[in-house]
């Protein structure tokens, strides 16, 4: 596993000790019962109390069936049964009645407590088939399938698509939000505690809808802002003197010449191509493809080499190179950090 | 036609006075599809037409369920490699098709056309031949898709076929126009006997059936018809602007021109959503129809009940909006659809008290019909109490588009409607086979079908809230879901075994199982008047009838009425409220234009795909066989 | 098992009237159906309409001329259709092939001024979904217009062969009467919302 799991007190969970065990255990990379936010803390409350009280409901209701299906019957039927049965239904819609008017404004007021505030910070998430935008308009930079957020700050994300709905998911910090064309919606973020948390589309998006992943890392007020300045550099050239970076140097030639460029940005080179993922700081990022793979320059290679077969469908294309431009530019691409 | 209307000792048209043999052998004449080939494609008995129905909609349950078994095979392991993520797609979409369109609705529809006519004691189906038209539209638009999906251009947009996914832009080729195309075959086919089922339920009850004498089936075949018309232009509407979209460049759903995406799904769940109770609805009938027999005493509280089925009905069109929670809508009418999305809770309770009560006040048997009938409710309530929960809006937010949803829907549709048709299909196939299926096998039937589906359903609960999200073709084995699909997919296995040996036992009954006789479990409504499989005729004179449970309450059977014409087709039109008799009204002979209209309709539709001067030309022969279908043909059934 | 006859039929007619009629109730149906149909369009109308900055999107109102034309045939045509319901009610055949006729043309003059309505609306379906969806609730209509006067020429011809004097085919005449009220009643507020709508 690389995400890590988290390990917390478990604070209001104690309320819920008789939840179904199993809920308990629903901890994992992406789990919405698994939460690091305010807002997904609460709706986590809500799950688990719904599943309750709905538990509860379904119980008495197999009891009765199981009563009703079972019970010793009395040899005559007694002239009363019809008028009992009357009153025993009616108690059990007004029953109903009232339960579903308290889930519901169980609901209502779980809304409430979320909030839709403004943020103090705002980006701009893009989905596009198949893979993630970030566009952080303060620094003047964009990201690819790896949002960096502050601790403790509420961040506000504007959420946008191009070409088909996709929908932003990161369910440890927050519920669902389509991402629309021709629209354009908001959510707002708060991790309470730095750590890595993935997120994937949500929305049925075409062939690579289950490889569009993403990675939110929340961080301290420091690194973030560390990480802030590094991306808003553009890309470092190769040292030349350096015997190890020639190769790079070598693959970042075949880069500009080979049709990458037409497609990707490297800032601070001739790269402007805007159909694909920014590339300018791609070796710093932990992930390639949507989340598809570790970054590592085996996968940095591997990917350029064949994409169609490690993601069919995607709209990266086969560049033809030879071996050696695909170490050279294998190279390249792992240097951009 | 085959029968001689110039016998002289046939002079005396009326059943008045004739021995019964006499009048059925003449019954019988007027009445019966002989077996030839064009009989048998220009039959228009309800019951024979509702029998193909219902077999070809099973036909499609089991190819659906074979696409689910591909999908389970791909989803047993992290990143399998079985299935690519295209002909997943395509598989995904099929299923999902394939199961709401050419089975849930069709079925539930054909299970009306068979049993709705029997249920209230009339010969045949009101407008028999649109009855036929109807099945023939259904089958063509089955076969389209099937073809589609067989030469891989089936669609591949899901079966909610999402803009602008499934627009000019991003869905090239034609897989999206079949999807548009074969809604439009089922729509129609649906609207059809909707149309017929209105009205055979309105004006052809038997003498005496009163408003609050209908079985509670009829009722929700009755309801369910109105919900189809009302929903069904939606989905026509939606289906037709899409395929304008891609096929002659309208902006309906293009934001950059002023369209857009989002009208698709409103457009899409103003119709979707009327259609899980138009699934459900006729569930609910079978079960409130089945349980006074197993339970020995009539349903309590008949009135709560249809009442109940009315509210949900009207309900339904108010709840579309919670397929859309995700989608950024203003927080107000978020708020109303959750309160409106659970209030359907109410009368859902209801029925379900309803039914218990019965139950309790009852000696109930528990034969197979009412084992799957628990089955039902166990699985059901669970399914409603996670449709609470996906009503929340905030709580929709984490489990809309994942596995959650995937199993509340599965627990709703599979528990809610197709545990019933199974009871059903124990209860009435011996009324259509004349033979009775195996109580014992009925048991191990349901103990596959019922641990098979929860264990296949009840786990995607939880890989829902682990993050799973719906549609995906594969999963990354960091996520930790490869050991819960794992056992999803073994259990899929168990629920398919379930049904397979269910089938075996269908077709093994319908050969060799117990003769049934008219009414094999004492069962209190007039299908079970007549005999087991029924005549061509349905009943030698139509009962007239005095209370909500006729058979019960007169041992003797329920008295009937005479006069009717017996050498031509004749049947008895009654008022809307009282059924007071008011006319003997002349019933369609058979006739081979309905296919032929259905046949030249489908030429349009399909060549619409690829001209829109289909629309045009193709026009002419629909006109001409219509006509044709129309035209008096000069027989006694014209008279009046 | 010997049936206890409590009910002779016999003297029943043999084709009911108006709502003992089976036609006349899928009829009902099929109008409610379309008429469905109809009230969605508009709503998609109004839906995009308030989606949209500017209503008209880049074109001016539709021209008030054609349209209104085109609305008072259709008014006027309610005449005749209405004294045929009448005169197949007392099932006087002459009376009832004259005004099938009468009705045959009022049924095709609506269809020669519709041809001039799409010019009128200054915008083509290809345009923007404003083009689309006028373009596509006119066809709707033209659709309705067309398949009722198929039903009206069917009927006309009908009733000049041996098959006419049968009540069965005054019913018919009757319903189809009530269907061309029908065309006409969904036309008003389609005719209001097309033309008044983008003038408010």
């Amino acid at each position: 596993m690389t995400a890590p799991t988290r390990h917390r007190p478990a604070p209001p969970a104690r309320l819920f000790l008789l939840a179904p065990l199993v809920l308990s255990n629903c901890s994992g990379v992406q789990s919405a019962l698994d939460t690091a936010a305010t807002a997904a803390g609460h709706l986590r409350l809500l799950i688990l109390s719904f599943t309750l009280i709905c538990g509860v409901v379904w119980l008495l209701v197999m009891v009765m069936l199981g009563w009703a299906l079972l019970r010793r019957r009395p040899a005559a039927t007694d002239a009363g049964t019809q008028r009992r049965l009357t009153i025993a239904v009616s108690v059990c819609v007004a029953a109903t009645v009232v339960i579903v008017g308290g889930l519901t404004t169980l609901s209502f007021l779980a809304t409430r407590t979320l909030g839709s505030g403004e943020g103090e910070i705002e980006v701009v998430a893009v989905g596009q088939q198949w893979w993630w935008q970030f566009l952080y308009p303060a620094g003047g930079f964009q990201t690819v399938n790896e949002l960096h957020i502050p601790v403790g700050r509420t961040v506000r994300i504007r959420l946008e698509s191009p070409d088909v709905i996709h929908s932003f998911w990161v369910p440890s910090l927050s519920g669902k939000v389509d991402m629309i064309p021709g629209r354009t919606n908001a959510l707002t973020l708060k991790a309470e505690r730095p750590g890595l948390y993935r997120g994937q589309c949500a929305e049925f998006c075409g062939l690579q809808h289950s490889h569009m992943a993403f990675t939110v890392i929340a961080e301290d007020a420091a690194t973030y802002a560390r990480w802030m300045v590094e991306q808003a550099r553009p890309a470092r050239t190769p040292d030349t003197s350096h015997p190890d970076t020639s190769e790079a140097e070598a693959g970042r030639a075949v880069f500009l010449v080979k049709p990458c460029a037409a497609c990707h940005t490297v800032r601070g080179t001739r790269a402007v191509g805007t159909t694909g993922p920014d590339l300018t700081h791609v070796g710093s990022r932990r992930t390639i493809a949507a989340g598809l793979l570790d970054t590592t320059r085996g996968t940095l290679a591997a990917w350029t080499a064949d994409p169609q077969t490690l993601k069919p469908g995607t709209t990266m294309p086969l560049v033809p190179l030879t071996s050696d431009e695909l170490r050279q530019v294998s190279a390249y691409l792992e240097s951009l950090k | 036609m085959s029968r001689s209307r110039n016998d002289p000792e046939d002079r005396r048209p009326s059943d008045v006075d004739l021995p019964e043999a006499e009048v059925a052998r003449r019954l019988h004449r007027t009445w019966a599809t002989p077996r030839t080939l064009k009989d048998a494609l220009s039959t228009v008995d309800h019951k024979i037409i509702g029998r193909r129905y219902i077999a070809t909609a099973f036909v499609f349950l089991i190819l659906g369920g074979l696409l689910a078994l591909a999908m389970r095979l791909q989803l047993a392991a992290p990143e399998a490699r079985i299935i690519g993520p295209d002909r997943y797609n395509q598989i995904f979409t099929m299923h999902g098709t394939t199961m709401m369109f050419l089975f849930a609705v069709p079925v539930m529809e054909a299970v009306g056309v068979f049993l709705v006519p029997l249920m209230i004691g009339t010969r045949n189906i009101a407008f028999p031949k649109l009855n036929a038209f109807s099945y023939w539209i259904y089958l063509a638009g089955g076969i389209l898709l099937w073809v589609a999906f067989a030469v891989d251009v089936g669609p591949d947009v899901g079966w909610f076929a999402y803009v602008p996914l499934a627009g000019p832009e991003f869905s090239p080729g034609k897989r999206a126009d079949i999807w548009a195309q074969m809604i439009t075959f089922t729509e129609v086919s649906a609207l059809a006997v909707s149309v017929e089922l209105v009205a055979t339920i309105f004006k052809q009850r038997a003498p005496g059936m009163s408003l609050d004498r209908i079985p509670v089936f009829v009722w929700a075949m009755l309801v369910t018809s109105f919900l189809v018309i009302m929903a069904m232009p939606a989905i026509m509407v939606a289906s037709t602007t899409l395929i304008l979209d891609r096929l002659v460049g309208t902006h309906f759903y293009n934001p950059a021109e002023g369209g857009d995406a989002l009208l698709w799904q409103h457009l899409f769940w103003f119709f979707g959503h009327p259609e899980v109770y138009i699934i459900f609805l006729p569930a609910v009938g079978m079960v409130s129809t089945m349980i006074p027999t197993f339970s020995g005493r009539p349903i309590f509280g008949y009135l709560a009940l249809v009442m109940a089925l009315i509210a949900t009905g009207i309900l339904s069109f108010g709840l579309w909006v919670h397929h859309m929670f995700t989608t950024g809508l203003p927080r107000l009418g978020e708020s109303f659809f959750t309160a409106s999305s659970m209030s359907i809770a109410v009368p859902a309770g209801v029925q379900i008290f309803c039914w218990i009560a019965t139950l309790w006040a009852g000696r109930p048997q528990m034969k197979a019909p009412l084992l799957f009938i628990c089955g039902f409710i166990f699985t059901f309530v669970m399914g409603g109490m996670t449709g609470v929960m996906v009503a929340s809006v905030p709580l929709d937010s984490q489990v809309h588009d994942t596995y959650f949803v995937v199993a509340h829907f599965h627990y709703v549709l599979i528990g809610g409607a197709l545990f019933p048709l199974v009871a059903a299909i124990y209860y009435w196939l011996p009324k259509a086979t004349g033979r009775m299926m195996s109580e014992r096998l009925g048991r191990v039937v349901f103990g596959l079908i019922f641990v098979g589906f929860h264990g296949t359903f009840f786990p995607m609960h939880i890989l829902g809230l682990m993050g799973m999200p719906r549609r995906v073709y594969t999963y990354q084995p960091e996520m930790g879901w490869g050991g819960i699909n794992l056992f999803v997919s073994v259990s899929a296995l168990v629920l398919a075994a379930g049904f397979l040996l269910f089938f075996i036992d269908v077709f093994r009954s319908a050969r060799s199982g117990p003769l049934a006789g008219p009414n094999p479990w004492n069962a209190p409504t007039l299908e079970w008047a007549t005999s087991s499989p029924p005549e061509s005729y349905n009943f030698l004179r139509i009962p007239v009838v005095s209370s909500a449970n006729p058979l019960w309450d007169d041992p003797d059977g329920p008295s009937v009425a005479s006069g009717l014409n017996i050498d031509r087709r004749e049947l008895l039109v009654t008022s809307v409220v009282e059924a007071l008799p008011e006319a003997r009204e002349s019933s369609p002979t058979d006739s081979i234009w309905p296919l032929f209209a259905a046949l030249a309709t489908a030429i349009l539709l399909i060549a619409s795909i690829f001209t829109p001067w289909a629309v045009v030309w193709g026009a002419l022969p629909v006109t001409l066989a219509l006509i044709c279908w129309f035209w008096p043909k000069g027989e006694p059934e014209d008279e009046a | 098992m010997k049936e206890k006859i409590a009910l002779d039929v016999s003297h029943l007619p043999l084709h009911g009237e108006g709502m003992a009629s089976l036609t006349w109730w899928g009829t009902c149906a099929f109008m409610l159906i379309e008429g469905t149909g109809f009230a969605l369009s508009i709503a998609v109308y109004l839906y995009l309409m308030s989606l949209a900055p500017l209503w008209p999107i880049r074109a001016p109102a539709p021209d008030l001329l054609p349209g209104s034309i085109l609305t008072l045939i259709l008014l006027a045509s309610l005449v005749p259709n209405i004294l045929v319901g009448r005169w197949a009610k007392q099932k006087a055949l002459r009376k009832v092939r004259l005004g099938l006729v009468i009705m045959s043309f009022a049924g095709i003059a609506p269809l020669i001024v519709r041809i001039y309505e799409f010019p009128a609306l200054h915008v083509s379906w290809d345009d923007n979904a404003y083009g689309s969806i006028t373009w596509l609730m006119l066809g709707l209509h033209t659709t309705h217009i067309l398949t009722d006067l198929v039903d009206t020429l069917v009927l006309t011809a009908l009733m000049f062969t041996r098959h006419s004097d049968n009540p069965r085919r005054y019913g018919d005449v009757a319903d189809n009467g009530m269907y061309w009220n029908f065309v006409v009643a969904t036309w008003v507020p389609l005719y209001l919302c097309l033309y008044w709508v983008p003038r408010l």
